[in-house]
């Protein structure tokens, strides 16, 4: 029988405000274990958490951003379970009427557009990690992670493959780099997805039992583990087993997710409103408040590059893929860089010289600015495109300013025309071969000599000046 | 009309970790039981006008602002604990699904 997946995802991101959720200790994933708490995140009776505003303004602006409806109302419950990474044995978290609700990212697969349905975005505290690593049957807890600001993004059954997920994944991740309000570190885990997979005999309207895969650590591993899930849940069904709803790790090294047997129980976890906290409520002036403070998004921006700055498709991603070389592109182009090569120098030159660096945009120290000057110097000829690729590691490195670089450099590109013609003469006497070439009506040898007197010149000739003089002294003979 | 058997309560008490010796266990079958039928009264009653109460104070809107206070020394923060290492609270190893 042919089946077909449908595929709903739970994305948890860490927000990162200056404090926790609940308590003034500090957000920090780098600190030593268990230095950032208190009374509150460390479970003790009879203190009072009290909601970081700064928390709301960002699930806001996530729900805003992902088309969502805010809550006039919303409340904090109480979600109750035993482990040992919530010493108050509940986690606060939203049930019944989260902040943010019935929201949809429009996505890209395959050059196709498509819409992935948001259920909804509820604020809830992270819990504390973990450690299974200090051995002797002990486990070790630092609370440091416990109250951290966790937003939990759920979308509808939409996503029908792998590569879709992915998509999904990318664009949020995308949007929610663009708002600044999570690290977005997979292997720190302040964004932590948990794909949910189930496949039905293709046509069917019902949906098949799923499973629920945790432990993903990266975008690339949650593409794997939804394939082996869909391979695995199609075999079963194929030799007549049936799924069993479960939770389910996904063990990157073997490649294939493992039943996490969870007494079924642990899954009631009688919720009720939670009293320490009041609720809360927004009106109109909140929410406007928010949405004029998004900034430009993602698919926005990569439209506008596209249709008022004209770059292509393949260059407006890339230079739009990140808010901060996004940016970089916009100041170079007020600088007064024309767009397409600005957008050249950022999608080849630049980008390739920073990542061999393992560096991004963030690091060069050469200004949007300083792009658009020495696109200026090409452009009036000052300088060669070749003198200004030379000249483009060490303004990545330490910055500066192009023009004054040039000029103490004295690699201000030759176009006396005297001197070009006494070297043009050389090329062709020094060789003779392709200059024969090309009086003999093959005018691809002309490339040859022009590399020639570039050679000669240390690339401070200007190209297209010499191209001429020689191709004027071979045609006059 | 609404009654609660000595399963539920086994259910309900192993959700909260309590054990029940055999007397609780009937009490609380009876009390929860007598609850629960108090609150079938109340829904007799016609509420279609009032607005659902979903939360019991009068109040919304308490925040703070996003500053940083001051933590406990990890001195402290381990005072109460049973076990730790002066890095970690240790609890017997607990993985998923155990």
């Amino acid at each position: 029988m042919e089946y077909e997946p449908v595929i709903g995802l739970e994305v948890h991101v860490e927000i990162n405000s200056r404090s926790k959720v609940f308590c003034a200790c500090l957000n920090n994933f780098h600190s030593p274990p268990n230095s950032n708490v208190c009374p509150v995140c460390l479970g003790m009776p009879g203190v009072l958490p009290v909601l970081n505003v700064a928390m709301v303004d960002a699930s806001m602006a996530v729900g805003l951003a992902l088309n969502c409806t805010i809550s006039r109302w919303s409340k904090m419950d109480r979600k109750h379970y035993f482990y040992p990474d919530l010493a108050k044995s509940y986690q606060i978290s939203q049930y019944d009427l989260p902040l943010c609700h019935d929201g949809y990212l429009d996505i890209e697969v395959d050059g196709a557009s498509k819409r992935v349905g948001i259920t909804r975005a509820h604020m809830e505290e992270d819990t504390a990690r973990n450690t299974h690593t200090i051995g002797g049957g002990i486990s070790g807890v630092d609370f440091n992670r416990c109250g951290v600001p966790l937003l939990e993004i759920v979308t509808e059954p939409d996503i029908f493959s792998a590569d879709e997920a992915f998509a999904y994944l990318t664009a949020l991740k995308q949007i929610l780099e663009y708002l600044n309000v999570s690290d977005c570190n997979m292997e720190e885990g302040s964004l932590r997805a948990e794909p949910n997979i189930s496949v039905r005999p293709k046509g069917s309207t019902t949906l098949g039992v799923k499973t629920e895969v945790k432990n993903v650590a990266s975008f690339s591993g949650v593409r794997k583990a939804i394939e082996f899930e869909i391979k695995r849940q199609v075999k079963a069904l194929d030799s007549g087993e049936a799924v069993v709803q479960e939770t389910r790790g996904w063990d990157a090294d073997r490649g294939i997710t493992v039943s996490q047997r969870v007494k079924e129980s642990a899954h009631d976890y009688r919720y009720f409103p939670d009293p320490d906290l009041m609720p809360v409520v927004v009106d109109d002036a909140w929410e406007e408040r928010i949405r004029q403070s998004l900034p430009e998004l993602p698919q926005a921006r990569k439209r506008r590059f596209r249709e008022d700055l004209d770059l292509s498709e393949y260059d407006a991603g890339v230079v739009g893929m990140t808010k901060d070389l996004a940016d970089y592109f916009d100041a170079a182009v007020v600088a007064g860089a024309p767009a397409k090569q600005a957008a050249n120098w950022i999608t080849g030159e630049i980008l390739a010289t920073l990542a061999e660096r393992k560096s991004d945009i963030t690091a060069c120290k050469m200004k949007p600015e300083a792009l658009a000057s020495m696109i200026g110097l090409i452009g009036d000829g000052t300088i060669s495109g070749t003198i200004a690729k030379e000249l483009l590691p060490d303004l990545i490195e330490s910055g500066g300013d192009p023009k004054a670089i040039v000029e103490e450099r004295g690699l201000v590109q030759i176009s006396d025309s005297a001197e070009l013609e006494e070297l043009a003469q050389a090329i062709i006497r020094d060789h003779p071969g392709p200059a024969q070439e090309f009086r003999d009506g093959n005018k691809k040898a002309i490339g040859f000599l022009v590399g020639q007197a570039m050679k000669a010149t240390k690339g401070k000739g200007n190209p297209k000046l010499i191209n001429q003089i020689l191709t004027d002294a071979l045609s006059q003979e | 009309m609404a009654k609660i058997t000595l399963e539920d309560v086994d259910y309900v008490a192993g959700l909260a970790h309590l054990t029940l010796n055999p007397e609780t266990r009937e009490a609380m079958a009876r009390d929860l039981g007598s609850i629960l039928e108090y609150i079938d009264q109340l829904e007799r009653l016609d509420t279609s006008g009032v607005e659902p109460m979903m939360h019991v104070l009068d109040v919304t809107n308490v925040y703070r602002e996003d500053t940083v206070g001051e933590s406990l020394s990890q001195e402290d923060a381990f005072k109460n604990a049973p076990k730790t290492d002066g890095e970690y609270f240790l609890v017997p190893k607990i993985l998923d699904g155990e």
